[in-house]
């Protein structure tokens, strides 16, 4: 279809997004939650990034942040945000609607709860074409049944007239992507989108969220705890943890080369097709920490499995790999480094010796 | 027969639980119609066996483990668990059965009871049924809260909110081990979990079954977590069983042509490998008007027009490999060879 609202002022030059240094804590009786500490990154136009890490590490926070779609009270924001030059990141939500759907939008985890079920599909469609880009209610409606065959929705026109109930969970999910859609954002936030979702349906779900990337020349950034989903669908990758962002890097390139034990730790979770029944799965041990007292060293270092002294004590700042000045990683130890193979060495050495001891009683 | 066949039954003294052309109809409010939920499938599990019981959404996986706790009881069919008939148990020797068997669910927060205590939550089986002294039941709790990895102390003092997803997966499992059971049906346990914690629990599963000699139905969408943590697979589709096998042979060999769509389907964490191809267009059509024949026909890539017709059976295509297809992607061992 060659008359796609496409994304708007596509041809401007520079980066779509910038992030320096943006933090988000929220006010409790416990504390303050540093919910996101410092993240900086940017993000150019068309491009899918995707953002991973353990639930609790701020992907959702952060995604939230960039959008304006934070808690009003109790949240402590600060860094900068600049969409297309223009700094968001002190905008309130009255002054973010002019952005939302024609500049960003976003889909989340679980259509139920962000579809209005007492409200027929194409009204949910058609309403925001109508504000936003003032189009008539023929129109609108016209436009919405488009969208909903674009999302490859079978029977568009009658299913234009149903309720959310009477869908199944994948077929909510891509009218969600419809209504995103909707006003030709230039950048689509989707937090874990097909996390709800069945194998088989979140396959076709990232196809479709990526073909109409390339289709509307789209930035997407895809929120995820798998990096299976992120490993086909993305162009780069940023890793969090803690609320910090620990790895960035080509998506190519952080399968290639990866630095930070962490990124290593979470892609050994995953059980692997081709690994025999039974195999041990190396999961990571304990839990994220806590975002009121995160530890003081690297965030990582209670559950690292090459912790050293001196990650309990000094932050690791995020730096770039000697081959790829965009790949940003902070460890001290990292993956492949001389440093980091001699500390598997002698946990190697040390695993033997103990099991030499057990076997010799 | 209107199943879809037993060759794959075995005959074994160790068999714990045999079904045999189980049925699960609900009606459709007053319409006359019924949503055919699970439609005359037979399985067995061996003691001490992991069954994997894999398929899409609606395909009849929970179904399936609800009515073989008789919760509600199926429309027809046979479940014989530990030698008894449970179909045709009064509602007293059901629930005392039922201690036997155990169930734990996908959402592990809203599974508990969130105006308890967890330690409490844990105790409550015990309670009922009056297991042990004080004394003996505390110090059983206890020592399954250690076992799953939930401080005791902890959980005498808070509720189920105060804890992550993944350590409310680990509290039901504990609650599921006090009264000794033979047999866990985990229903997507690991589902709503993030990776690192679906990876905790499923080694914590493993532990479990090894350390109390259990035997597991675990059911899921993810053929990658079934084939992890199970020795035999059975392959749904809307309420029909399309294929049976071990693990290893599943994944090596699958015979159905919906088992390649979900091993297809799994997201592959290697962008070099990861080629974007949908496996397969649609969803499944509605369990209330299945399609003639193979219910699979509406979307197989191998239809012919006898698959629109006539409904195939299962039949062994290797050992332990079963296959209920016209045209399987592995050939059908011969009946004489057997
Ligand atoms: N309104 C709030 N007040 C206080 N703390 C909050 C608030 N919202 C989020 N948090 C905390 O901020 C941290 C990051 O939350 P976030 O939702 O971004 O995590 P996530 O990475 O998206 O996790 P998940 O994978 O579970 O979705 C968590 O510790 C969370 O409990
Ligand atoms: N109590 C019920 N009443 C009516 N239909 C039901 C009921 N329970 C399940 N179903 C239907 O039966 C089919 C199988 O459901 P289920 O066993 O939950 O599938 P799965 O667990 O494989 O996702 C679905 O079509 C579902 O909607
Ligand atoms: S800095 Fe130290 S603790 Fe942190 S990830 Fe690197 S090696 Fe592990
Ligand atoms: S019986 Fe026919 S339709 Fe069914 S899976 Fe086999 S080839 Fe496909
Ligand atoms: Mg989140
Ligand atoms: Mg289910």
């Amino acid at each position: 279809m060659s008359d796609l609202i496409q994304a708007s002022s596509r041809d401007i030059d520079g980066p779509l997004l910038v992030l320096k240094d943006v933090t988000t804590h929220f006010k409790t009786p416990r504390g303050l939650v540093r919910a996101v500490d410092g993240v900086s990154f940017t993000l150019d136009r068309g491009k899918a990034l995707g953002i991973v890490g353990e639930s609790g590490s701020g992907k959702t926070i952060l995604s939230r942040s960039i959008m304006g779609l934070l808690p009003p009270r109790g949240t402590v924001r600060g860094g900068s945000i600049t969409f297309e030059g223009r700094e968001i990141g002190n905008l309130g939500r009255k002054e973010m609607r002019s952005v939302w759907g024609k500049e960003m939008a976003m889909i989340f985890q679980d259509p139920m709860t962000s579809l209005n079920p007492v409200m027929k599909i194409g009204r949910q469609i058609a309403e925001p074409l109508q504000i936003h880009l003032g189009m008539t209610k023929q129109n609108a409606w016209a436009t919405a049944e488009r969208l909903l065959q674009d999302v490859r929705i079978p029977e568009a026109k009658r299913r234009l007239e149903q309720y959310p109930h009477e869908m199944s969970g994948g077929m909510r999910q891509r009218v969600m992507i419809a209504i995103a859609l909707a006003c030709g954002p230039t950048a689509l936030f989707a937090d874990e989108p097909t996390t709800a979702l069945d194998v088989t349906v979140q396959a076709q779900i990232l196809d479709l969220l990526g073909e109409q990337r390339r289709d509307r020349n789209m930035s997407l950034v895809l929120v995820t705890h798998d990096l299976g989903v992120v490993a086909g669908h993305t162009d780069e990758i940023a890793v969090m943890y803690g609320g910090k962002l620990v790895e960035k890097a080509t998506t190519k390139g952080l399968f290639a080369n990866m630095k930070m034990p962490y990124t290593e730790a979470l892609l050994n979770s995953i059980p692997r097709l081709e690994d025999r029944s039974h195999t041990r799965l190396s999961a990571i041990a304990g839990r994220p920490p806590d975002l009121v007292n995160p530890p003081k060293g690297c965030r990582f270092a209670p559950r690292c499995p090459y912790a050293q002294p001196k990650c309990q004590n000094e932050e690791p700042p995020l730096v770039p790999t000697a081959e790829d000045p965009n790949h940003l990683y902070a460890c001290w130890y990292p993956v492949g480094s001389p440093e980091n193979t001699e500390i598997k060495v002698r946990i190697a050495a040390s695993k033997s010796e103990f099991a030499a001891a057990a076997g010799g009683n | 027969m209107a199943g879809t066949g037993k060759a794959h039954l075995r005959d074994s003294p160790d068999v714990l639980l045999r079904i045999e052309d189980l049925v699960v109809e609900f009606p459709v409010g007053r319409t006359g119609l019924k949503v055919n939920a699970v439609s005359g499938i037979s399985l067995d599990v061996l003691r001490g066996e992991t069954l994997g019981l894999v398929g899409e959404s609606g395909c009849g996986k929970s179904t399936t483990g609800r009515a073989i706790m008789q919760l509600p009881r199926p429309t027809s069919g046979s479940v014989v668990f530990e030698g008894s008939e449970l179909t045709r148990l009064t509602g007293d020797e059901m629930r005392e059965a039922r201690t036997r068997m155990q169930m734990i669910f996908q959402d592990p927060i809203s599974s508990l009871n969130p105006r308890r205590k967890v330690r409490q939550i844990v105790m409550e089986p015990l309670n009922i049924w009056k297991r042990g002294t004080d004394a003996e039941r505390s110090q059983k709790v206890d020592s399954i809260l250690e076992e799953v990895g939930i401080d005791p102390t902890r959980a005498a003092e808070s509720q189920p909110h105060q804890f992550s997803g993944g350590q409310c997966q680990r509290i039901s499992i504990a609650r599921s081990l006090v009264l000794d059971p033979s047999l866990i049906i985990c229903d997507e346990p690991v589902s709503a979990l993030d990776v690192s914690v679906q990876a905790q629990v499923l080694n914590l599963l493993e532990d479990l079954k090894a350390e109390y000699g259990l035997t597991l139905i675990f059911i899921a969408h993810d053929l990658a977590v079934v084939k992890n943590i199970s020795d035999r697979v059975a392959v749904m589709y809307l309420g029909k069983i399309c294929e049976v096998a071990p693990s290893d042979v599943l994944y090596e060999n699958p015979a159905h042509h919906y088992t390649s769509v979900l091993l297809n389907s799994i997201p592959v964490p290697d962008p070099e490998v990861a080629v974007t191809k949908t496996a397969i267009e649609g969803e499944p059509p509605s369990p209330v008007l299945p399609p003639p024949g193979c219910r699979f026909n509406p979307r197989c890539p191998a239809a012919q027009d006898i698959c629109r017709t006539e409904e195939p059976q299962l039949r062994a295509v290797g050992d332990g490999h079963f296959v209920a297809c016209h045209f399987p992607t592995v050939t059908p061992v011969e009946l004489s060879t057997r």
